[in-house]
C-alpha cells in the first residue's frame, strides 16, 4: 500500500491528492472532500479554524490507513487535512482511496471519514457573528 | 512527581492556558489525573468526554502517568 498523509496549514490541492492516490494497478479511486458550510443549525457561520496535535494527529491517520489495508485490498490512500483558518467554501479535508474494484474504494473512503472524524486529534472552532463554539465538545 | 499538561481546543479555554504544571504522586494513573482535572476545572465535567494521550497515544485510565511522558488532554474530536 501506499501511504501519503499530511496536514497543512495552507490550501490543500485536490489534484494534487488524486495524483498520488492514482496507480495503474486501480480500477477506482474514491474521494472525499469535506467543506466548509455557511451555517449550523441556522446559525451564520464566517470562518472556521481547524487546531491539531500534530503529531498525534499524523500518527491517528497513519492507524488509520493500516486499518484500511488490513479490511480492503487497498492500492493507495491519500489523507491530506487543513490546520488554520479556513473560508466559507474551503476545503477542510481530502481522502483519496484506490482500489482495483469500486466497491472497495467506497467503503474503505467512508471508513476514513468516518474513523478520522472519531479518533484523529483535530479541532474545528465555529466562529459565528457574535461568539464561537468548539464543535462536538458538549453533549 | 511534576507533570506538564497540554492542553488544545476547549481544554485550552477551559484552563485558560496551553499548558498546565501539576503535580502529582508517582504512582499516578490517568484516572487520578483525569480526577485532578475535573476537582480543580469543574468545566471538564461537562464535556462529551476527554482522554489522555501519553506520548502521542490514547491513554487507558488505568495507564501510570511517568514524569517524563508527553501528557496532552484531548477533548472531544471534530475533524473533517
Amino acid at each position: 500500500m501506499k501511504k501519503n498523509i499530511a496536514l497543512s496549514s495552507s490550501p490543500l490541492s485536490i489534484e494534487t491528492c488524486i495524483r498520488l492516490a492514482e496507480s495503474e494497478q486501480a480500477g477506482a479511486i474514491d474521494v472525499f472532500i469535506g467543506t466548509v458550510r455557511d451555517q449550523t443549525e441556522g446559525r451564520k457561520v464566517t470562518h472556521l479554524e481547524f487546531e491539531a496535535y500534530e503529531p498525534m494527529a499524523i500518527a491517528e491517520m497513519d492507524k488509520i490507513a493500516e486499518a484500511m489495508a488490513a479490511r480492503w485490498p487497498i492500492i493507495s490512500v491519500v489523507i491530506h487535512h487543513r490546520t488554520g483558518f479556513l473560508k466559507i467554501g474551503d476545503v477542510a479535508v481530502v481522502i483519496a482511496v484506490a482500489t482495483p474494484h469500486r466497491k472497495a474504494a467506497f467503503e474503505a473512503c467512508q471508513y476514513a471519514i468516518d474513523t478520522l472524524k472519531q479518533t484523529v486529534p483535530i479541532w474545528k472552532k465555529e466562529v459565528f457573528e457574535g461568539g464561537a463554539v468548539w464543535i462536538a465538545a458538549h453533549p | 512527581m511534576q507533570v506538564r499538561v497540554v492542553a488544545f481546543g476547549i481544554a485550552k479555554d477551559i484552563l485558560g492556558a496551553n499548558t498546565l504544571l501539576v503535580s502529582i504522586s508517582p504512582e499516578s494513573t490517568v484516572s487520578d489525573l483525569k480526577n485532578f482535572l475535573c476537582e480543580n476545572y469543574p468545566a471538564f465535567n461537562k464535556l462529551r468526554s476527554f482522554s489522555i494521550a501519553l506520548n502521542t497515544t490514547y491513554a487507558d485510565d488505568n495507564a501510570a502517568i511517568q514524569a517524563t511522558d508527553e501528557v496532552v488532554i484531548i477533548p472531544p474530536v471534530s475533524g473533517g
